[in-house]
């Protein structure tokens, strides 16, 4: 039977203190490690003949300004078919240099979900095939889902809305 | 003097054997916004290149700054061929986040409705097969029984395509005789309809050697391209939300879940069949279980949950409570508790799921959709490579590639 406190054993038996934060949100196992070593924490829960975390369900980031240091998470939410228990691996990195390796080597699919990543949240994925923006235009030069890019406030005022019959 | 002497050809062009054809972004045999950079050799395809993008429209970034209701029609513009489960997929995750336990009648009624939508789905991308194989008929007879359920809905919610139905802990009203006369009507016709569609395809000698061994997808690559739903089923992997990770009360219901060998379009479509009769059998199970509800117990449609759920029109007019509950809703004044969660429901495309980061606030500090036809795209080159283009076409729509969902 396949625990999240088997899991956490298994991985803290490999990984020493490297692996840190466990907690059970809504009972999905959730832990960090340091970024240098995604593919390793990656590769060990997809060989491991216990643990078979063979599906990437999905992939993307998160970004928490006043983190200093570690503003941008990278979440992994990673499937066990067989045993079907679930769990969600975070890396996070620092906004200057956003450099995490991927995953395309493991997961083919990791390769849209990385680009989507980048896209929207500048995380440069180390050895992707083809990291280019996906969903927005290939000129724009931001990242639009960063925290630093406001959605426009509802209530100002000082716009001129003539044309549209509320000036 | 030959008459080629007259053309003159860029430098270099007679050396390139290959032909570069642009699929889309507007063709009529794809069915939605997409462009596909095709390297052809003759008809052979040697190389795709798929852009997406083409309507998308910020959901996740205009999710950090609205209210949950107000997310709900965005989810309708996902998969907007079975907009109810994106629906359900959405209040599903607000009520895991919020700790709210719907009663069993509500379970029941959405899985109605959900099954009703995955019919909904099925059937147009089944028959959409058929007409990129030739075959107009079968699309045309369908559609009137699509307009059924666009009826249920229409009943339920008061709109069809976008539906919008459903409130946090169950539904906006009751259902009402004409909902249940209508979907009685339904659930007599329909299975003679689906009988003569399958007829219309089944061995028909055009349509199998059409579908048979064209888009194929191994079991192993369907599942590291983390194929979902009837795509991956059609490659032979039985996995499906409903029966791993059940909710609203999918245990209470005997079902099987259809499974491929191959995962090629014959296939796929051969799975997607199925499952419409598991659907009817789902949803007569359902409709049984919903009549076996007497008394007051029979009137329930939604949780008692007032902070959450939107009260009655007729309430707000006349109680006090309603109106301050119904202006704090509106007006997105209620704040939600901290937490992360992901909740993911069985879609008529795959695992549509929800990634969902509260920090405390009015609205959601992170919110991510997994998108399955985002996600299963990415495989079609390595499903086509080799293929002639007018397989590519047929895998395409046996994909049920739909744009929104893709460009979110």
């Amino acid at each position: 039977m396949l625990t999240n406190e088997v899991i956490k054993q298994r991985l803290i038996e490999k990984f020493g203190e490297q692996v840190t934060a466990f907690s059970e949100p809504y009972g999905m196992l959730t832990f960090e490690a340091p970024k240098e070593l995604n593919l390793k924490v990656l590769n060990f829960l997809f060989d491991d003949d216990e643990l078979k975390f063979r599906f990437l369900t999905d992939l993307q980031a998160v970004h928490y300004p006043d983190n200093k240091g570690r503003e941008l998470a990278v979440v992994y939410h990673l499937h066990n078919l067989v045993d079907n228990v679930r769990i969600r691996f975070k890396v996070f990195t620092d906004i200057q240099t956003p450099d995490v390796y991927t995953a395309t080597g493991l997961f083919s699919a990791a390769n849209w979900m990385e680009r989507e990543t980048y896209d929207f949240y500048g995380v440069n994925f180390v050895g992707h095939p083809n990291l280019k923006r996906i969903l927005n235009v290939d000129e724009m030069d931001y990242f639009p889902l960063r925290k630093e890019y406001p959605l426009e406030d509802q209530t100002r005022i000082d716009k001129d809305d003539e044309m549209f019959g509320r000036g | 003097m030959t008459e080629h002497e007259h053309i003159r050809l860029p430098e270099g062009s007679i050396e390139k054997t290959t032909t570069t054809l642009n699929l889309g972004p507007t063709h009529p045999a794809t069915h939605g916004v997409f462009q596909n950079i095709l390297e052809l050799d003759g008809e052979r395809i040697v190389s795709a290149e798929q852009t997406v993008g083409y309507i998308h429209r910020a959901f996740e970034k205009l999710a950090e700054r609205r209210p949950l209701y107000q997310i709900t029609p965005l989810t309708d513009r996902l998969n907007y061929c079975s907009s109810p489960i994106n629906n359900m997929g959405w209040h599903i995750t607000c009520e895991k986040l919020l700790g709210i336990k719907t009663p069993k009648r509500v379970d029941y009624l959405r899985v109605i409705i959900m099954e009703l939508a995955r019919i909904s789905d099925h059937l147009i991308c089944n028959s959409i097969v058929g007409v990129d194989t030739g075959a107009y008929t079968g699309f045309l007879y369908v559609m009137q029984y699509r307009e059924l359920i666009y009826e249920i809905y229409e009943e339920i919610c008061g709109s069809r395509l976008t539906t919008n139905i459903g409130r946090i802990g169950g539904f906006e009203r009751n259902f009402t005789d004409v909902a249940f006369q209508r979907l009685d009507k339904f659930l007599a016709e329909y299975p003679k309809v689906l009988k003569e569609f399958i007829n219309l395809f089944e061995r028909n000698r055009i349509f199998i050697e059409r579908t048979q061994r064209t888009g194929g997808i191994s079991a192993e690559r369907a599942l590291n391209y983390s194929f979902t739903g009837p795509n991956l089923r059609a490659a032979g992997v039985d996995y499906d939300v409903r029966v791993h990770t059940p909710y609203s009360s999918y245990e209470d219901f005997q079902f099987n879940v259809p499974v491929g060998t191959t995962g090629d379009n014959y296939d796929r479509w051969q799975v997607r069949n199925e499952e419409m009769w598991e659907s009817l059998s789902i949803i007569e199970q359902a409709y049984k279980k919903v009549q076996e509800f007497k008394g007051a117990e029979a009137e329930v449609f939604h949780a008692d949950v007032p902070e959450y759920y939107l009260p009655e029109k007729e309430d707000v007019y006349t109680k006090m409570e309603a109106l301050i509950w119904h202006f704090k809703i509106i007006m997105g004044e209620i704040d939600i508790p901290v937490g992360e969660v992901y909740s993911s429901v069985e879609g008529a495309n795959g695992e549509v799921g929800f990634y969902l980061i509260s920090d405390g606030g009015r609205t959601p500090y992170r919110l991510h959709f997994r998108r399955p036809g985002f996600i299963y795209y990415q495989a079609f080159e390595e499903m086509t490579k080799g293929s002639m283009m007018s397989d590519a076409i047929i895998t395409m729509s046996s994909l049920n590639l739909i744009a929104g969902e893709i460009d979110a």
